[in-house]
């Protein structure tokens, strides 16, 4: 009598065991992409912060990310760790007198960056503003979505924002897992593998700058670029923030590119250099003309100058 | 070999009484599965097709997740409204009724929790937020001081409730030696759940509305309105279905004290409205919002006069004794109460945070289908385990429920 119970409750024991074991894979199952059942989910799953990697583990994780990327998007990626160059420190000038809305340098920077086409995904912001209205602090005045036939409109004016690679950077303070920071030529990254999507960063950030993805992001085989950066434009998963990278992956070469968006812009109102070199174009116009910074009240003492050349 | 199966069949016993009850008992077991399973299958939705489910986007980018879970922060910091008078002052109507308090704060806790996982991205990276396996960001974030409070508290909570179960399931008084240091360290953390949530909005610069030293003195104060009037409506409902004797000066008490704080809540509030319209600067936007709207957009606004109308009527019934001692207007207050801090402390926090976003758009936010589904699902898991925890607490308390030790002689 005695044996038996003492066989059912065993026998009980190890169906809890079981029942739990089957809860706890079918959990991890839920969270973890589905479909793919191999040993690189748990390689992605396990995946250090970028940089708590040694130069092995970066060359192994660069190796398994090309593999994912050619699947998922049928594309061979170039996924490039370029380190930053020593004494440069990235400065970017946007003259606003100059600049006539035509959002160009939105579209130039979507396609460099690959950001998802669907949902649509801009990193760059520019807003209008009816001249003799209030602005410089005050964006309440101001139209995203404005869509004329023709710009600029007759009595308006525009001021293109991005992320402003603060100096002081409210949304690298916030992050709790430090999956954003600021390298040392200034940049402000992510670690979208690191990432764990909870948006503080969103919230902390004065000039929304930053950029969710509420759904997988879609970016056809076409539209896609190959030729990526680990903290720049590789593509992106669902559930992280991204944002600008002063396109790291150009601006890092030796010799170095300008951001698509300078590169782009037709009416060269877009500056972009080393602040550190007093021989630099950025540093020029900082000293020659009359520049100011966004939201200053805020000290986050943005890496990103506005002026006025005439 | 005895001595081996006693812990087996004091769990049978205990299983026994969680899982006998009446009709009414098993009719709301089976009402809370169904909306958990409601919840857990919008939430699987919301994991397969991301968040783009939710209405959340880029300029309101916390939603409705984040409002449930401030609000629940309040009602567990709330145990501490017990927890002072009971040991403190030993004043016995309430010691009765202190562990009530703290099972309270546990399952609040539990729900704040499972509210930002709901509101992660990528839940499963979850660990990355852990000190040692993951890269927590300490002391700089407010979110890694948050992690570090929430489950402290937690963890203070389970102590204290299942070291006294435990002492009177076998038969013993529990110890004030080991109750005393659970309690000193309780209540200077529960008013730190609350400040350290409160400071994770006040820090940021970006945000005005939130900007504003006023924010965690009035979290306190609104805490302590909403998970009291909890409080005293659970209170009612246990002595009914229980044994449990819950006198009406420990109600009475707590009522009381809620209306002290609802008068501070009230006065911080004005303080407040105050500075913002008086002042006038670009920074009233956000509150301009709230009860007038803004360039033609009100969502708000009615919720935000409803919550007003209602903390002020429930002030008054709470702090006059003849109505804060009679049931039917207690209990009136009491939800008006929860309501009106329910909506003050969840959406009318957080939204205004972010409309007009840092550009100057204004984006009108309201949670999706999704988004409610999920917080049901993660209320009727609150409720769940609030009832079992209670169906379990209750006959050690009253006696019910003993536990058998190992030696037989030892026990009294």
């Amino acid at each position: 009598m005695d044996q038996k119970k003492n066989r059912d409750i065993h026998s009980r024991h190890i169906h809890r065991r079981t029942f739990l074991k089957g809860a706890a894979l079918g959990l991890a199952s839920m969270a973890l992409p589905f479909g793919t059942a191999d040993a690189s989910v748990w390689e992605a799953f396990f995946q250090k912060h970028y940089r708590e990697m040694s130069a092995d583990d970066k060359r192994d994780v660069i190796l398994r990310m090309e593999k994912e990327y050619a699947k998922a998007y049928d594309t061979k990626f170039n996924i490039k760790t370029t380190k930053p160059t020593p004494g440069v420190n990235f400065g970017y000038g946007l003259d606003v007198s100059r600049c006539i809305g035509c959002r160009r340098c939105v579209y130039a920077c979507v396609n460099e960056n690959n950001q998802s086409r669907d949902p649509q995904m801009h990193w760059i912001t520019v807003l209008e503003f009816k001249k003799g209205e209030r602005w410089v602090n005050v964006f309440e005045e101001a139209k995203k979505h404005y869509n004329p036939e023709t710009v600029p409109e007759e009595g308006h004016f525009y001021l293109p924002v991005q992320c402003q690679q603060c100096e002081n950077p409210p949304c690298v303070k916030v992050c709790p897992t430090q999956a954003t920071w600021k390298e040392p030529d200034g940049i402000v990254v992510v670690d979208y593998n690191w990432c764990i999507g909870c948006r503080y960063c969103m919230a902390a950030c004065p000039y929304g700058a930053r950029r969710f993805n509420w759904a997988k992001p879609r970016v056809s085989k076409e539209e896609l670029n190959p030729e990526t950066h680990y903290l720049g434009n590789r593509p992106r998963y669902k559930g992280v923030v991204e944002k600008c990278t002063f396109c790291i992956q150009r601006t890092r070469e030796n010799p170095g590119r300008y951001p698509a968006c300078v590169e782009i812009c037709p009416v060269g109102a877009r500056k972009f250099g080393n602040l550190l070199d007093p021989k630099s174009e950025i540093r020029y116009c900082i000293e020659n003309k009359r520049v100011f910074r966004l939201k200053e009240d805020l000290n986050t003492l943005p890496q990103f100058y506005y002026f006025f050349a005439s | 070999m005895t001595d081996l199966l006693l812990p087996v069949k004091n769990f049978i016993t205990a299983l026994k009484f969680i899982t006998r009850g009446g009709k009414s008992y098993y009719a709301w077991l089976v009402f809370l599965l169904l909306l958990i399973l409601w919840g857990v299958g919008a939430y699987i939705r919301q994991l397969d097709e991301g968040m783009i489910l939710t209405n959340m986007r880029d300029q309101v980018s916390w939603g409705f997740y984040i409002s449930n879970f401030t609000f629940l922060v309040g009602v567990a910091a709330a145990a501490v409204l017990l927890v002072i008078p009971a040991y403190l002052y030993n004043f016995k109507p309430i010691k009765e009724i202190v562990l009530l308090g703290e099972m309270l704060a546990i399952t609040a806790i539990i729900m704040c929790l499972l509210f930002v996982i709901a509101d992660l991205g990528r839940p499963e990276r979850g660990w990355h937020i852990l000190p040692i396996v993951g890269m927590m960001n300490f002391p700089a974030s407010l979110l890694a001081w948050d992690v570090i409070v929430l489950n402290g508290y937690l963890a203070i909570n389970c102590i204290a409730v299942f070291y006294v179960l435990y002492r009177l399931s076998i038969g013993r008084e529990y110890k004030m030696s080991i109750i005393w240091p659970i309690v000193i360290i309780s209540i200077p953390w529960a008013i730190s759940i609350h400040t350290v949530t409160a400071f994770l909005y006040n820090g940021l610069s970006a945000r005005p509305f939130w900007n504003a030293s006023i924010l965690a003195p009035r979290f306190i104060a609104s805490a302590l309105c909403s998970g009291p009037s909890i409080m005293i409506i659970i209170f009612q409902i246990v002595r009914k279905v229980s044994k449990i004797e819950i006198s009406d000066t420990a109600l009475f008490k707590i009522a009381e004290l809620i209306a002290y704080a609802m008068g501070l809540n009230l006065f911080l509030f004005g303080a407040e409205v105050f500075k913002e319209f008086y002042s006038g600067s670009i920074h009233l936007a956000p509150m301009q919002y709230l009860y007038f709207g803004l360039h033609g957009h009100s969502n708000l606004v009615v919720w935000m006069w409803m919550a007003f109308i209602f903390n002020l009527t429930a002030f008054f019934l709470f702090l006059r004794p003849q109505t804060r001692e009679n049931y039917f207007t207690l209990n009136l207050a009491c939800i008006l109460v929860i309501m009106g801090v329910y909506i003050e402390k969840g959406m009318g926090l957080i939204v205004p945070g972010f409309v007009p976003d840092v550009l100057g758009e204004i984006y009108e936010y309201g949670p999706s289908g999704i988004e409610k589904s999920v917080a049901i699902g993660v209320w009727a898991l609150g409720a769940l385990f609030f009832t079992l925890l209670l169906k379990f607490a209750l006959p050690i308390y009253t006696g019910e429920l003993r536990f058998k030790t190992p030696d037989p002689g030892d026990k009294k």
